[in-house]
C-alpha cells in the first residue's frame, strides 16, 4: 500500500503493517473528537516513525497514487482539523 | 473515518481542481508540468522567507538574551547593595524575558521543521520535474499513436497528487511564516516601545538608576562619615573654615 506523508513524500508500506496504522488512525480520529492536542501529536508522531521505518520511498518517476494520506510531520490538531473541513 | 482517508481524498480533490481546466489528456500533460515547476519557484520562494523569519528570530533572542543576563547582573549588584527589594524586580523582569525568550525558542524549533519540510518538497519537485518532462513527451507520443489514455491519467494523477502535497505544504509554510513574522512585529515593538520595560534596553533603565543612586548614597554617606571623623580629631580648631578643603590641602602637603 501507497501511504503518503505530506512534506515528505510516498512509501510504499507492506500490508502486514495496516492494522498498526490503522489503529494510530483511529487514535488521531478520536483526538479529533476530542480536540486532545497531546492525544493528536504523539499519535501523528507514532503513525510517521511507523511508516518511515516500515516503509520503503518511493521513486520519483513511480507516478502511482496513494492510498493513505499522513498529514504533515508537526502538525497541531486544529490545523488538521481545518483542513478536514475544508474538504 | 479515517482522517488518512480523508486526507488523501481532500488532495485528490485538490489535485483534479487543478486539471479541470485541461481539456484533453495531452493538455493535462502539459499543464501539470507548468504547475509543477511553478509550484518549484513558489517553493524556493518560501523557503527564502523561511530563512529571513529564522534570522530574524535568533536575532530577537540575542537581544533578549542580552537583556536578562544584564538584569541577573543588575540583581546580583541590588543584592550587595543590601537591597533586596531592587533584586527581586530586577529577578521578575528576567523571569518575563525568560518565557519570551522559551516562546522564541518553540518558534524557531517550528521554522526549523518548515524549512525541513520545504527542502524536502523542492528536493522531491526538482526530481519530479524532470522526470515528469521526459515521461510527459513519451505519453505524449504513445497517445498519438494508441490508445494510452489510462497510462496518461494514471501518470498525471499521480503528479498532481504531488502538486496538490506541494500546495498544501506550501500553504502550511506561508501559513506558519505570516504567524511568525506577526509575532516577531510585536517582540520587536515591544523592544522598541519599552513596553517590555526598560528591562529591554533603549530609554532610560530605572533598576540601574536606582542601582546607581544607591551607590551614589554611600558614597556620599563615606564622605560624609570622613568629614565627621575629621572634624572630631584633635588638633583641628573647632570653627576653621571648610573643613573638607583645609583636611584635604594639609593632608595633600608633605
Amino acid at each position: 500500500m501507497i501511504v503518503r506523508i505530506l512534506g515528505e513524500g510516498r512509501y510504499q508500506v507492506p500490508e502486514a503493517d495496516l492494522p498498526v496504522i490503522e489503529q494510530l488512525d483511529d487514535v488521531l480520529v478520536d483526538a479529533i473528537e476530542r480536540e486532545d492536542d497531546a492525544a493528536f501529536a504523539g499519535a501523528l508522531a507514532d503513525v510517521i516513525g511507523e511508516i518511515r521505518h516500515s516503509g520503503t520511498r518511493l521513486d520519483h518517476d513511480d507516478m502511482r497514487t496513494s492510498e493513505l494520506v499522513v498529514p504533515h510531520e508537526g502538525s497541531t490538531r486544529a490545523e488538521v482539523a481545518a483542513l478536514l473541513a475544508e474538504g | 473515518m479515517s482522517v488518512m482517508k480523508r486526507m488523501s481524498a481532500i488532495m485528490q480533490a485538490k489535485a483534479n481542481k487543478v486539471l479541470d481546466k485541461a481539456e484533453n489528456p495531452v493538455d493535462m500533460l502539459d499543464l501539470s508540468y507548468e504547475k509543477q515547476a511553478e509550484n518549484l519557484q513558489k517553493v524556493r520562494r518560501a523557503m527564502a522567507d523561511v530563512t529571513t523569519a529564522k534570522k530574524r528570530l535568533e536575532l530577537q533572542a540575542q537581544q533578549l538574551q542580552a537583556q536578562a543576563d544584564k538584569l541577573q547582573d543588575q540583581a546580583k549588584q541590588a543584592l550587595s547593595q543590601g537591597n533586596e527589594d531592587l533584586a527581586r524586580e530586577a529577578l521578575s523582569r528576567r523571569a518575563g524575558l525568560a518565557e519570551q525568550l522559551q516562546s522564541l525558542g518553540t518558534q524557531h524549533q517550528q521554522v526549523e521543521t518548515q524549512q525541513q519540510q520545504l527542502e524536502n518538497t523542492a528536493t522531491r519537485l526538482q526530481a519530479q520535474v524532470d522526470a515528469f518532462r521526459t515521461k510527459k513527451e513519451t505519453l505524449k507520443a504513445s497517445y498519438t499513436a494508441s490508445q494510452a489514455q489510462a497510462s496518461i491519467g494514471e501518470a498525471v494523477s499521480g503528479i498532481s497528487e504531488s502538486m496538490a502535497d506541494a500546495g498544501a505544504t506550501l500553504d502550511r509554510a506561508q501559513d506558519k511564516i505570516a504567524q511568525m513574522q506577526a509575532r516577531a512585529s510585536a517582540v520587536d515593538e515591544l523592544i522598541d516601545t519599552g513596553a517590555l520595560p526598560d528591562a529591554l534596553g533603549g530609554g532610560g533603565d530605572d533598576i540601574q538608576r536606582q542601582l546607581d543612586a544607591a551607590s551614589n548614597q554611600s558614597q556620599v554617606d563615606d564622605e560624609l562619615a570622613a568629614l565627621k571623623s575629621q572634624m572630631a580629631s584633635p588638633g583641628l580648631p573647632s570653627g576653621s573654615t571648610p573643613p573638607a578643603g583645609s583636611g584635604d590641602t594639609e593632608g595633600a602637603k608633605p
